[in-house]
């Protein structure tokens, strides 16, 4: 665990970190220990919107495909671009250099309505 | 093992063409400057008995159904009857082109048309095409035609959402997505089918349709499907039906019987043309009387005495391949129905669903089994907790060195550590009590030994691929080295 209790979470693992109102998404280690090697990233584009619940990230590891999910609307103001030639940021630093994407955060209320570390640690733990 | 081009030695033949055979043009003389390729095509040269040991040391490595069990899961690797490729290999079916005017072809219209009426009979659906090459085609047909259902109707402006049980297959959202729809997904319950509160929340005037993979990729019967039927029918929608399974339940049941509109078919898997050998297969299409004028032209008509080609059918969403099929998949699917007949066909989901019960009965302690009842042609182990660092990976690479194909591994997502095992009917209850006693030998070992499950496969020709190298850095080409 990251024990940054600026963190929320989303329950298909997802970590965002908001700074006033710029929000940074991540994959929390233990998504990451589940999808196995990463292998490829696809990221949105700069300037995209995305309503909460929308496909915002396309992960692909050696087992499986998987959308991130947009845990709050927003615009994209920044994308991790380092994952495109090096997919295995995510495996080796979840919580830092393996970030996602960076959004302008549309609705705060959204992102109170995400988990709190406390409550995250019970959900994995189920 | 070596390649080709490693036994290369310039100058060797395994033919000698003869002189007088060859024609004295140069390809300069036909085509111009910039067609032609300046260096050599780099062809390996090597002798006849050489290519000959090369290839038969290859033949060799391969591992296919005629070797032994195959129990790859939601792929069907069943055994297909020799005499059908005979049949599909008969100079008649097979040097027709496919243009041929169809007055000289009445032999092959007339087949495809019976077929059409054959995989009616065994769907309850009214109309049949028999064009796309294997089931995701067939998927995007069916979306196309739900497309067209709506435009005709004007309601495609709001009907954006074709909505998606998670134990789907996983080519159901993206034939869902390449048609131009949002894929909505459906939550599963407890028991592994439709969560029938959260279809009715997902359900609204925005609905298109649902595509429903019965049985799901859990191996579990849609037990609710007339009333998901009803629930996507009262809200305007279409029901699309993914056939891919259809040898769970050939004979027993029909997805024209159960509210279904559309289906498709997977004649390479369940009708008899080997699967997984990178095509071609074949998707036919059947659907119910209201979307018949949307078909793909041309159609299979009847006519008098002979068989003909419709192509007037101005609201047909045209053509979806630029043949009428992958004619010998359809020779053979004939030929599978024909000598199986309703009893035999009867039999064939009866043994599938009888082959995948004993095996997962049988396996379910040590392995884990998540959603308990009765499976139809497969089912899904959870093969977490199996011993010290143990991932289901390792159980699979571990059956290679027993020599038996793994199965499905990590699908579906909804089971942990997800091993997807059928069977097929055409295993025998000794193959099947064989496969047990590897299964239960490897559990043993993951508790007692579980490096030798880490380091496997250690038998094989290669020992354990780095997978993640290969998908970030492929290398797809042989290319001579310096």
């Amino acid at each position: 665990m990251a024990n940054n209790k600026d963190l929320k979470y989303t329950e298909d693992h997802d970590w965002v970190e908001k700074t006033g109102h710029r929000a940074k998404v991540g994959i929390t280690d233990y998504a990451q220990k589940e999808l196995g090697d990463i292998v490829f990233v696809e990221l949105p584009a700069e300037g995209e919107e995305f309503s909460k619940g929308e496909d915002l990230v396309v992960v692909e590891s050696v087992k499986s495909v998987s959308n991130v999910k947009a845990p709050v609307s927003g615009t994209v103001t920044e994308v991790n671009d380092r994952l495109e030639g090096e997919p295995e940021l995510i495996n080796e630093s979840p919580w830092k250099d393996g970030w996602l994407v960076e959004l302008d955060v549309e609705n705060e209320k959204e992102f109170e309505e995400l988990m709190s570390e406390d409550d995250y640690e019970e959900f994995s733990a189920e | 093992m070596e390649t080709i081009f490693d036994k290369s030695k310039s100058g060797r033949r395994s033919t000698y063409l003869n002189e007088d055979d060859l024609t004295s043009k140069k390809p300069s003389d036909e085509l111009d400057g910039d067609l032609l390729r300046g260096e050599k095509p780099g062809l390996p040269e090597i002798s006849q008995p050489e290519l000959m040991r090369h290839f038969v040391e290859l033949s060799k490595k391969n591992y296919g159904v005629d070797d032994g069990l195959y129990p790859l899961g939601s792929c069907t690797m069943k055994h297909n009857p020799k005499p059908n490729e005979d049949l599909a290999a008969t100079e008649e079916f097979q040097d027709h082109h496919p243009l041929a005017s169809p007055d000289l072809v009445q032999g092959n219209l007339r087949l495809m048309y019976e077929l059409g009426e054959l995989l009616k009979g065994v769907s309850g659906m009214d109309g049949i095409t028999l064009q796309p090459s294997a089931g995701a085609h067939g998927e995007l047909t069916g979306m196309l035609m739900i497309r067209k259902y709506h435009e005709v109707r004007d309601e495609l402006e709001r009907r954006t959402e074709i909505l998606l049980p998670d134990s789907s297959h996983g080519t159901n959202p993206a034939s869902a997505a390449v048609a131009g729809f949002d894929a909505v997904e459906i939550k599963s319950n407890d028991e592994g089918t439709v969560d029938i509160e959260g279809l009715k929340e997902a359900t609204s005037e925005k609905t298109a349709g649902i595509m429903l993979t019965v049985p799901n990729t859990l191996g579990i019967f849609e037990k609710d499907i007339l009333e998901v039927a009803e629930i996507v029918h009262d809200a305007g929608g279409l029901c699309y039906f993914d056939g891919a399974n259809l040898n769970a339940f050939l004979g027993r049941v029909r997805p024209g019987d159960l509210g279904m509109d559309i289906t498709h078919f997977n004649l390479h898997k369940t009708f008899s043309t080997p699967h997984g050998g990178g095509g071609p297969g074949a998707g036919p299409v059947g659907v119910k009387e209201k979307l018949l004028p949307y078909l793909p032209i041309p159609v299979v008509e009847k006519t008098g005495d002979g068989y003909s080609f419709d192509y007037d059918r101005p609201k047909s969403i045209g053509k979806v391949n630029s043949f009428p099929g992958a004619f010998g998949v359809l020779v053979k699917a004939y030929s599978y129905i024909l000598s199986l007949g309703d009893e035999g066909l009867k039999r064939v989901s009866d043994n599938a669903v009888l082959n995948a019960n004993y095996l997962k009965e049988k396996l379910k302690d040590p392995y884990k089994l998540d959603y308990e009842g009765v499976c139809k042609h497969e089912f899904v182990l959870n093969g977490s907790g199996m011993g010290e660092g143990i991932k289901t990976l390792d159980i699979a690479k571990r059956l290679l060195d027993y020599g038996y194909h793994p199965p499905t591994v990590y699908f579906p997502l909804i089971v942990k550590e997800a091993l997807m095992i059928e069977p097929t009917e055409t295993e025998t209850k000794e193959n099947l009590d064989e496969f047990t006693e590897t299964m239960l030998k490897i559990a043993a070992e993951a508790m007692e030994d579980p490096e030798l499950l880490h380091e496997a496969p250690t038998e094989t020709p290669v020992g354990r691929l780095d997978e993640t190298q290969a998908a970030r850095n492929p290398v797809l080409r042989w290319t001579e080295s310096e």
